[in-house]
């Protein structure tokens, strides 16, 4: 008995982890099983058969591609976009003193705090009386502009926790402002700044309530193709872009993981 | 390495300060002074925290801008000179060293600045130097503290700087620690030949390592002078306490006979050189550090022309190599004494009645002016 009690008590925290890892995969889970469905009728929730139909033939449903594309290309731009302004923005916040700092600290942290449905109705609003026809360009700016919040506050993180002493040294080991900024304070953000990216990326890529807002006839992302195509029955191609998604995410932080220790064993 | 070096240091590295003062707002951080560090020397800038050594320190470096007086180094004015193009080296407090680099690009990161191609052998000698030469391709943070203090001073002389300026360098390291690393930057300084600057709140560090110290008190530099010739003279009653510790007894000045001041401090007559004594006034404090004091039990014998003060032992505490005697003499002071253990006199414990002796010639004179208490930390900043 007691040492049952003991394997329980050396092995809580491991059941703990694997308990919290099932809650969050099995979703993803579920969702590569169905792409392997085929399924009977136009509802892809209920298992029928086997098949890689849908690996195969990934772009068989007509403009989901297409909507796809339309996704990462808005992503990659908005993340850019977001990530050099943001950072432009944290550097400026973190390190100078000036008039209206509090007030734009403020404003930078609103996008984050308000909700979504609103902003999206206001932005909207605001291309409309500025006679901006909706499309990619407002799309984009309208990401832009609300990932820019979350690259703000990584990059301002990292460059409050920086130690400004380095930088000082650099300037005292004969390194130019411009120099300075190169080989010291940018890999010290780096970080803080690749957080930031890749949270915009992420939440650019899944956007919908402000993309639907704001976006013109034409310009269906990947989200909304989803959303319109749930009415009449998901196709299984949609299951297999998720999983792509979800494996590359894995892949990624694998690897990302693997480089950083053996950085760490090589040092 | 060390001969390239001594190349940059015959170079000229005079560091002459005139009229360099700076001010934030309505507080000035330090008060306009002059200060020549002569070429090749170890210099120490003692004070406490916030008494302006280390803004010095770092207008001489270029990270601080005077608000007035020229920075010369070397004979040239650096005053309007940025810090990467100043010809020093600095040694942060707590290193600084670049996390993201390994210690040798550390170490080359001045020469790369510079457009140095082949730094590798210069990189390997001056680790070498250091010692720590298998450890080229370590990350700062797996180094131990007295490792990473070796890798900024490797990482600032590689430069050849005509001054280096150490700010508060070991300041982070354990005592034992660093009192090896106090002996080798003085062996490194001396290998060398270049001048260092030195920023210190270490008394002993400063008098271990420097050839001629200037203490700092609120932006001014108090005294300045070779450790030994500051301890036996201080010139004010915060160099008095700052530097070791001092007795000082407020006194009257009676008289004068062979040179000597005589004096009434209480009921006692005392005396002292007047040479020693660091003011005209009447009014004076006349002092004496505790290990000059020779303490004995009331009926003993003193010999004649010796100051004397009777007294009665408040408290004793036994270190090893001494014993520290508290005595509340009839002056109304508490003394400090130091005695060495060689015949412990068991008798002196709290509550006994003492003679306290020592030869006028240990005694100095300030002026009464001062706040008694100015410099032992005691006293309101």
């Amino acid at each position: 008995m007691s040492r049952i009690v003991k394997w329980v008590r050396a092995h809580l925290v491991v059941l703990a982890g694997v308990l919290a890892l099932a809650y969050l995969v099995l979703p993803n889970l579920v969702v590569l099983a169905f792409s392997f469905n085929k399924p009977n009728g136009k509802f892809n929730y209920e298992w029928n058969e086997f098949s890689t139909d849908a690996w195969t033939d990934p772009c068989g449903v007509a403009d989901m591609c297409g909507s796809l594309s339309l996704s990462l290309q808005i992503a990659v731009l908005a993340t850019i976009g977001a990530t050099v302004l943001g950072t432009m923005v944290a550097f400026a916040l973190a390190r100078y003193r000036f008039r209206g700092r509090g007030g734009a600290t403020g404003l930078i942290f609103l996008p984050m705090a308000m909700p979504e449905v609103v902003m999206a109705a206001s932005l909207g609003t605001l291309f409309l009386n500025m006679r901006i026809p909706f499309g990619f360009t407002t799309i984009l700016i309208a990401h832009v502009m609300f990932c820019l919040s979350f690259v703000v506050t990584a990059v301002k993180a990292r460059v409050m926790s920086m130690d400004p002493r380095l930088e000082q040294a650099a300037q005292d080991l004969y390194a130019t402002p411009v120099q300075t900024f190169l080989k010291v304070t940018l890999p010290l953000a780096a970080p803080g700044i690749a957080a930031g990216a890749l949270l915009s990326f992420a939440l650019s890529f899944d956007d919908f309530i402000i993309t639907q807002f704001n976006s013109g006839p034409t310009t269906v992302t990947f989200p909304m193709f989803v959303w319109g195509a749930s009415q009449r029955g998901i196709p299984v191609q949609v299951n297999v872009i998720g999983t792509a998604m979800f494996l590359a995410a894995v892949v990624l932080t694998v690897v990302g993981q693997w480089v950083g220790n053996r950085r760490k064993a090589q040092a | 390495m060390t001969e390239q070096l001594r190349e940059a240091a015959t170079a000229g590295g005079d560091v002459r300060l005139t009229g360099i003062g700076k001010t934030y707002g309505a507080f000035t951080a330090v008060q306009p002074l002059d200060l020549t560090v002569p070429q090749g020397s170890f210099f120490a800038l003692l004070g406490a925290s916030g008494c302006g050594k280390t803004t010095t320190l770092r207008m001489i470096a270029g990270l601080e801008e005077p608000t007035s007086g020229t920075v010369l180094i070397g004979g040239q004015d650096v005053t309007a000179l940025p810090p990467y193009k100043r010809p020093v080296n600095t040694v942060f407090q707590s290193y600084a060293l670049f996390p993201h680099l390994d210690i040798f690009e550390n170490v080359a990161f001045g020469l790369r600045r510079r457009g140095k191609k082949d730094v590798k052998k210069q990189v390997e000698e001056m680790l070498e130097l250091v010692e720590l030469g298998p450890y080229a391709r370590r990350k700062p943070h797996q180094l131990s503290g007295g490792q990473q203090q070796r890798v900024a001073v490797a990482r600032a002389l590689i430069n050849h700087p005509q001054v280096l300026l150490l700010d508060e360098p070991l300041g982070a390291l354990d005592l034992k620690l660093r009192r090896q690393m106090q002996l080798e930057l003085k062996r490194i300084q001396t290998e060398v030949g270049i001048t260092f600057v030195h920023v210190t709140h270490d008394q002993e560090e400063a008098m271990t390592m420097a050839d001629t110290i200037a203490v700092m008190n609120g932006g001014r530099v108090e005294q300045l002078g070779a450790p030994a010739d500051l301890y036996e003279n201080p010139g004010s009653t915060f160099v008095a306490n700052f530097l070791g510790q001092s007795n000082l007894i407020p006194a009257e000045v009676t008289g004068s006979a062979d040179g000597s001041l005589l004096l009434s401090a209480g009921g006692a007559r005392l005396a002292m050189p007047k040479a020693r004594c660091a003011t005209e006034a009447s009014s004076v404090y006349l002092g004496v550090r505790p290990e000059k004091i020779t303490i004995a039990g009331a009926d003993s014998e003193v010999a004649e022309g010796r100051n004397r003060i009777t007294g009665t032992v408040v408290d004793s505490s036994f270190i090893g190599v001494s014993t520290q005697y508290v005595v509340r003499a009839e002056t109304g002071q508490e003394l400090a004494v130091f005695e060495q253990n060689m015949d412990r006199d068991t008798r002196l414990t709290p509550g006994a009645p003492v003679v306290l002796h020592w030869n006028p010639a240990h005694s100095f004179g300030l002026d009464a002016a001062q706040a008694i208490d100015a410099g032992t930390g005691e006293a309101a900043a």
